[in-house]
């Protein structure tokens, strides 16, 4: 990977690219941040628009299924706090985009890669919301493990990554708890609502370690990724991390995680969890889980609906542009 | 001690604000922009924080035991006393914006006037409601205007909207005798006071958008009255389904 990023940086420059790359590497080792101006190697470039825009896409279709319950919510208060928390989202995929397009793309590019099916998004949001628990599980665990993920970008060294996620990790973490707060209201509720909360753990629990991504065995990006410090931990240390953080807080509330293996390593203090079922996380990226139809119809609908108003905008605004000039 | 009709006058204001909120959190996720679908989603809070606030007073006021979650949750249609404005469906985002800018034109006139009321807390509440009311009449004027002027298709969606949706108007200057009693005291507003400058300001922004109110389109009222379209009934069964499925559960 690192020799073929520095043949296609040296691809339009010339000799002196060694020694940018060099310049470069040595800045990011210093953990001085790279800005939007700085020379930067085309593939550095090109894994951070592909990471972002992704991260970006999946704020936006990740709107979906929480959205799901907004006209269902069971009270006033939890109606604005999921409220709040799905428009928090659409202000993430906001600022990421913004990000992004300080690598040289435009929002609207990113879009159309989103909505032609060539840019992926966070498959955990191919995943059905059926029941209200849902809500609080996709808080607690997909936000708790996204957390994980995120926390270490915040010393990402493209700048306006890291500082995008800053803010961003802040709200997450007030998501994860409220999550939580939601599904032990539930866990400690009527008999209904109990097995509502455990139904759902059940089915969120396996897709959430699924999103820390293939082991590191088989993992494409991770070594480059991190000696960039885009990435600063694996993705099978994260998926640690996450067992080792829910598996009390699931127990604490009388909650099980489906998982017959998960034992407590007495040295270690890890949890050990049994063998992910990987076939089902290539099925979910391969196009194939239970909503990835669902999900790209409802933003392909939501696109092309939006078509008109969108060159409405346009329309207007050259029009008092020329009606300006006219009177000027 | 009950104060029957200043509950029923918040419970009035809190519906409409509980149910355009509802309305307008449908379109989240699937507005026609980012920044539409956030901007969708932050009036639809403010709605929301209004309708709660607004409803906890009337349950209060009313002294039946009855909170927020009560009130809005165990209501069936009969109960619910909003304009049938506000629980017109989304249609397209031309439609939802006329709706908007209807309903935003009043409540910026409601809520500073609402905002000297003798009731302190509806006072209180109206204070902080007219700042929002502000920029929510801001944005929707302005969409207003854009959809008026901008292309052939939008200016006819947003004059389809408007003759869908001229005939609820009327509604919200209609006084009753709720309304009446509590004018006089300086509790509630005099609907017919605002009639003039909601005309005034809804005619300047049409005129801008190049847009015209239908003729004889007729005139929809009953919702103060607990008599709605076919439409809240379908909003409800969605809104209520988990505190009619559990009942007596808490979440």
């Amino acid at each position: 990977m690192y020799t073929q990023g520095l043949n296609q940086a040296t691809e339009n420059g010339g000799p002196e690219d060694a020694d940018r790359l060099a310049r470069f590497q040595a800045k990011i080792d210093r953990e001085e941040k790279i800005e939007p101006n700085d020379w930067m190697p085309e593939a550095y470039r090109q894994t951070l628009i592909r990471q972002i825009s992704q991260h970006a896409h999946s704020e936006i279709v990740g709107m979906l299924p929480e959205g799901n319950w907004l006209t269902r919510a069971p009270s006033l208060r939890r109606k604005a706090i999921l409220l709040a928390k799905v428009q928090d989202e659409g202000g993430h995929g906001l600022y990421l985009y913004a990000a992004a397009e300080t690598l040289g793309v435009s929002r609207a590019e990113m879009v159309d890669r989103l909505l032609g099916g060539q840019a992926r998004y966070s498959s955990i949001f191919n995943y059905p919301t059926i029941t209200w628990a849902d809500v609080g599980a996709i808080g607690w665990l997909v936000d708790g493990a996204a957390i994980m993920n995120q926390i270490p970008l915040c010393r990402c060294s493209y700048g306006p990554y890291a500082r995008a996620m800053i803010r961003i990790c802040k709200e997450e973490s007030f998501h994860q708890r409220q999550g939580y707060e939601a599904i032990s209201r539930l866990a400690e509720g009527t008999a209904e609502q109990k097995r509502m909360a455990q139904e759902a753990l059940d089915r969120w629990w396996w897709p959430s370690l699924m999103m820390f991504g293939p082991s590191d065995a088989d993992s494409a990006h991770t070594s480059q990724s991190m000696r960039w410090k885009i990435k600063r931990f694996t993705n099978d240390e994260l998926r640690q991390k996450f067992v080792d953080a829910t598996v009390p807080q699931a127990r604490l509330i009388g909650l099980e995680p489906p998982d017959p293996e998960l034992r407590q390593n007495e040295e270690s203090g890890h949890w050990r969890f049994g063998e992910i079922d990987w076939s089902e996380f290539n099925e979910v990226l391969a196009g194939n889980g239970p909503c990835n139809r669902e999900r790209m119809a409802a933003r392909r609908k939501a696109h092309a609906d939006g078509a008109w108003v969108r060159e409405a905008a346009l329309a207007h605004a050259r029009k008092t542009r020329a009606r300006a000039a006219a009177g000027a | 001690m009950a104060d029957t009709l200043t509950a029923t006058y918040a419970l009035r204001l809190g519906d409409d604000a509980l149910i355009l909120s509802h309305r307008l959190s449908e379109w989240v996720g699937h507005g026609p922009e980012l920044e539409e679908d956030i901007a969708l989603a932050n009036t639809a809070l403010d709605l929301l924080g209004q309708a709660r606030m607004l409803l906890s007073h009337a349950g209060e006021c009313e002294g039946r035991d009855r909170d927020e979650d009560a009130l809005a949750y165990g209501r069936d249609v009969m109960d619910f006393s909003n304009l049938l404005l506000v629980e017109q469906p989304n249609g397209d985002f031309a439609q939802t914006m006329m709706r908007q800018f209807l309903f935003d034109a009043y409540a910026v006139e409601l809520w500073p006037r609402l905002s000297a009321s003798h009731d302190e807390i509806l006072a209180g509440i109206a204070g902080k409601a007219a700042k929002e009311a502000t920029y929510h009449v801001e944005q929707s004027a302005a969409w207003v205007v854009r959809m008026g002027d901008g292309t052939e298709e939008s200016h006819a969606r947003i004059q389809a909207g408007l003759d869908l949706l001229w005939p609820y108007a009327s509604e919200m200057f209609e006084a009753d005798e709720v309304e009446v009693t509590l004018a006089e005291k300086g509790i509630a507003v005099a609907s017919s006071d605002m009639q003039v400058p909601w005309q005034t300001r809804v005619e300047a922004v049409l005129e801008d958008a190049g847009l015209a109110p239908p003729q004889g389109a007729g005139l929809r009222t009953g919702g103060r009255q607990g008599r709605h379209s076919e439409h809240l009934g379908h909003l409800l069964a969605a809104f209520q389904f988990l505190q009619r499925a559990y009942p007596g559960a808490e979440w």
